[in-house]
């Protein structure tokens, strides 16, 4: 059986919550890497607050967290993770942060995102996964239509930054569209 | 134009009032064994659930109003004689960016098709964006309703997502569709 953590830049694993807390807390700083991956206002907790936050996600039956580390270094550089909003309706939203931007736009985030796919697909069992970004995301737009995900809708206005309205995007991916690229492949 | 002699929550056949903990769980209890009408409003796996269980949901409900601060709920009475129709709420609101969701749903059979939706709609818009001041609502439907198509359509929301596939009902699978209002919108359509 292939390992299916392990991508051609990144792995995928999970950490201690202090470690993780830590990680959050510097990444946390960077506004603009806040402001590109979340829509809630950027802020500044404690590392107590956010090993909290991160233990709550661990025991959250929901919720699929893990940690990215890169092959080459073993470097702790970001955070994926799956939530499965409806077991019935097998949907889940997937979410992704690169919070070391020394990493960005060279396809750590994709790797990672494609690893957090195929779990939903092959070991959650999914049927459609789901997921939200800003439409002046264009690096993030181009990295999930590179794995397959298809647009699906766009909201008006819904943000608002620096006194600017902005639209958010809305991206999909049914389990046979995966499993018909997985065979192109 | 400000024009504070409106009253909120009076329409012609409705009002809008609160939660009466004493007689509305044994009727809500009711409409919950109506899995057909559960469906419609619901996404989450449908039950019916006890009187007990809906005073239970109330009380969670009014908790949320008062901590969270993101939730305006509202049941829905006919002038007539008083009696529980349904329910209408703008939820998960996002102060930061000023939008929220709105929801409605009519209970019993044969207070459906009578036009109470719309002027619970048309109350529960006014109160979203004239009273909490929102940038946009977003209502979200599932394929199959299409009672409640109809009904956003005819007050000018526009299509903006059709979430492909994301629900199974009977075997069978519905895209899920939301629904987006500008504040605008709803201002250039009270001139018109």
């Amino acid at each position: 059986m292939k390992d299916i953590y392990r991508g051609t830049l990144v792995r995928l694993c999970d950490e201690s919550p202090e470690i993780m807390a830590k990680a959050f807390a510097k990444w946390d700083r960077d506004t603009e890497q806040h402001r590109l991956a979340d829509s809630d206002p950027a802020m500044l907790l404690s590392e107590k607050k956010i090993k909290e936050i991160v233990e709550k996600r661990a025991e959250n039956k929901q919720s699929a967290p893990f940690s990215i580390r890169t092959l080459a270094e073993d470097k702790l550089i970001g955070g994926v993770g799956l939530w499965v909003h409806s077991w019935s309706h097998s949907d889940a939203w997937l979410g992704i942060s690169i919070g070391d931007r020394e990493y960005w736009g060279k396809g750590y985030g994709t790797d990672a995102m494609r690893l957090m796919v195929q779990y939903g697909f092959i070991e959650l069992n999914l049927r459609r996964i789901s997921l939200g970004l800003h439409a002046y995301n264009e690096r993030a737009r181009k990295s999930y239509e590179k794995i397959g995900f298809k647009m699906e809708g766009r909201t008006r206005g819904d943000g608002l930054r620096d006194g600017v309205r902005f639209d958010s995007l809305w991206m999909g991916i049914l389990r046979e569209e995966w499993l018909a690229a997985q065979e192109l492949a | 134009m400000l024009d504070i002699q409106t009253q909120l929550f009076e329409a012609t056949d409705i009002r809008f009032g609160p939660i009466d903990h004493e007689t509305h769980p044994e009727i809500e209890s009711k409409w919950t064994h109506d899995a057909e009408f559960m469906r419609l409003l619901d996404l989450k796996p449908v039950r019916p659930l006890s009187p007990a269980m809906i005073k239970k949901q109330y009380e969670a409900i009014e908790k949320e109003i008062e901590e969270d601060k993101n939730l305006f709920y509202f049941t829905i009475r006919a002038r007539e004689d008083d009696h529980l129709i349904g329910k209408a709420m703008v939820e998960w609101i996002d102060w930061t960016n000023g939008n929220g969701f709105i929801r409605l749903g009519i209970g019993a059979a044969e207070d459906r098709r009578k036009g109470y939706g719309s002027q619970a709609l048309h109350m529960l818009l006014r109160y979203a964006f004239g009273e909490l001041n929102l940038y946009r609502v977003t209502a979200v439907v599932p394929a199959y309703n299409e009672g409640a198509l109809r009904l956003f359509q005819k007050f000018g929301f526009v299509e903006e997502v059709r979430r492909r596939q994301a629900l199974n009902r009977d075997g069978q699978f519905w895209d899920l569709i939301s629904f987006g209002l500008l504040n605008t919108e709803w201002q250039d359509q009270a001139r018109a």
